[in-house]
């Protein structure tokens, strides 16, 4: 057993992999980042704007939250104007990320009273700085443990480009099985199968079981710390 | 992609092979309900193993759920269906995107579930015990049944990712929906605009009512908790 660990994950097989990881974590990262910007931006046009910019708010949001994740990443795979495979799926990420963050959001501002805006607005604070000040610093408070499910969804689709041969860590984990000779060297066993999406597996649990455990305690913390209204 | 969906030639060349589209539509609706139903039987047991008072289905329960919530729904359908035949078990690609579709929902409906019970006071368990009810006859007969108000829209909610996951059948040629404009994407005529659109639409068909339907119910309970606080607790006594 031990023997075939050494045999199996030499250097290049793991730095192969870990490159591969590497790919996965720097679309998700980008892909995080950018959402959660957009997503908020969306949230509050879903929640405060006038009529019209709030509908089209809301088709964008139920478009891309009823329409399965792999679609996108073929579509903009195919005709997203990037230079790159990987950042033409990160756009993909992007886009249907920003419609569930901006659900998150909006769950979380409506937890916020109306009358919140009435007090601002009477102690002199601009629309903007209500919003950047009272409004969304509550509003973020809630919403972490969702957005962290939410992040931890988005690592886990990242998995949808091995379709598009974008080398992330499950197209390589796959794609060693059919290089296995010219790279190891020997045939390849079952074990050594099950061994490399062990591993693979093992890279994207740790990284969303962490995420997980922190979901967990800021759920338990806002359950038993100070009230958070 | 934009000057693809107004070409008409390219809706004239697809929609003459409307029956392909059918079957992939109807292989989608097939494979969701399997899915669903395998996803229901292993969340309940699975809730029910996370509720319980020994420490062993517990703990059995909680690697259920962190495996498949924390590991992608891809690399558990890649395992199935490229690993497995290497010690001699190898599933047809819509039974394996059934099971995996489903075993990987049911781990989030088992967090659903569990979340429904651990709502239930505790008296209420007491009382069915009291009453001589065994321990299914409590969760059949009592518990579940009062869960099913608070956990009816995330389960829809998870049957609407249910439905948008069973795309990854695509993946391993289950002949789905997405598998068919994937086909279209790729064989001469390449009229991958269209569609994706149609099946982009045909998704959201199935998904948006239902995900509308668990929104709207989910803030009449928020409403009607912040209302008269003590709601939740009147239905359930």
């Amino acid at each position: 057993m031990f023997d075939q660990l050494a045999d199996l994950f030499t250097p290049t097989v793991l730095l192969y992999l870990l490159r591969g990881f590497a790919i996965t974590l720097r679309v998700a990262v980008i892909a995080i980042l950018l959402s959660i910007l957009f997503g908020t931006i969306l949230g509050l046009i879903r929640a405060y704007a006038p009529k019209p910019l709030r509908m089209l708010a809301g088709a964008y949001i139920e478009w891309f939250r009823n329409t399965p994740h792999l679609l996108w990443v073929m579509v903009c795979f195919i005709a997203a104007p990037l230079p790159s495979d990987w950042a033409r799926c990160a756009m993909a990420y992007v886009l249907f990320t920003s419609a569930m963050m901006a659900e998150v959001v909006r769950g979380g501002l409506n937890a916020i009273p109306k009358g919140q805006f009435e007090a601002a607005h009477s102690q002199g604070f601009t629309l903007m700085g209500t919003l950047r000040y009272i409004i969304l610093p509550q509003c973020f408070r809630r919403i972490v443990p969702t957005m962290l499910s939410q992040i931890i969804t988005v690592v886990k689709d990242t998995s949808f480009m091995a379709q598009v041969a974008v080398a992330e860590l499950l197209f390589r984990t796959k794609n060693l099985m059919s290089i296995f000779y010219n790279v190891v060297g020997r045939q390849i066993t079952a074990l050594d199968v099950f061994l490399l999406f062990g591993f693979a597996m093992l890279l994207y649990f740790l990284v969303n079981f962490a995420l997980s455990c922190i979901v967990r305690y800021l759920q338990k913390r806002n359950h038993t710390g100070l009230p958070h209204r | 992609m934009i000057e693809q969906i107004l070409t008409p030639w390219r809706w004239q060349t697809l929609l003459t092979q409307w029956p392909t589209l059918l079957r992939a539509f109807l292989t989608t609706l097939e494979a969701s309900v399997l899915a669903l139903l395998l996803a229901l039987v292993l969340g309940v047991i699975f809730g029910l193993m996370s509720t319980s008072h020994h420490r062993l289905p517990r703990v059995v329960a909680r690697i259920y759920v962190e495996f498949f919530q924390n590991t992608p729904l891809m690399i558990q359908l890649f395992f199935v269906f490229f690993a497995l035949p290497y010690v001699g078990v190898s599933l047809p690609a819509f039974a394996c995107g059934v099971l995996c579709v489903g075993v990987y929902t049911g781990a989030y409906i088992s967090e659903v579930v569990r979340a429904g019970i651990q709502s239930i006071p505790l008296g209420q368990f007491e009382a069915a015990h009291s009453q001589g009810f065994t321990y299914l006859q409590t969760m059949l007969l009592i518990i579940l049944p009062q869960t099913a108000r608070i956990i009816l829209p995330p389960l829809v909610n998870q049957c609407v990712n249910l439905i948008k996951n069973t795309s990854v059948l695509a993946m391993i040629a289950g002949g789905d929906l997405m598998y068919v404009a994937n086909n279209w994407a790729t064989n001469g005529n390449a009229s991958y605009g269209p569609a994706y659109l149609i099946i982009g639409v045909l998704y959201f068909l199935l998904c948006f009512p239902l995900s509308t339907w668990a929104r709207r119910y989910e803030e009449k309970l928020q409403r009607q908790d912040t209302q008269r606080p003590a709601a939740g607790k009147e239905a359930a006594a």
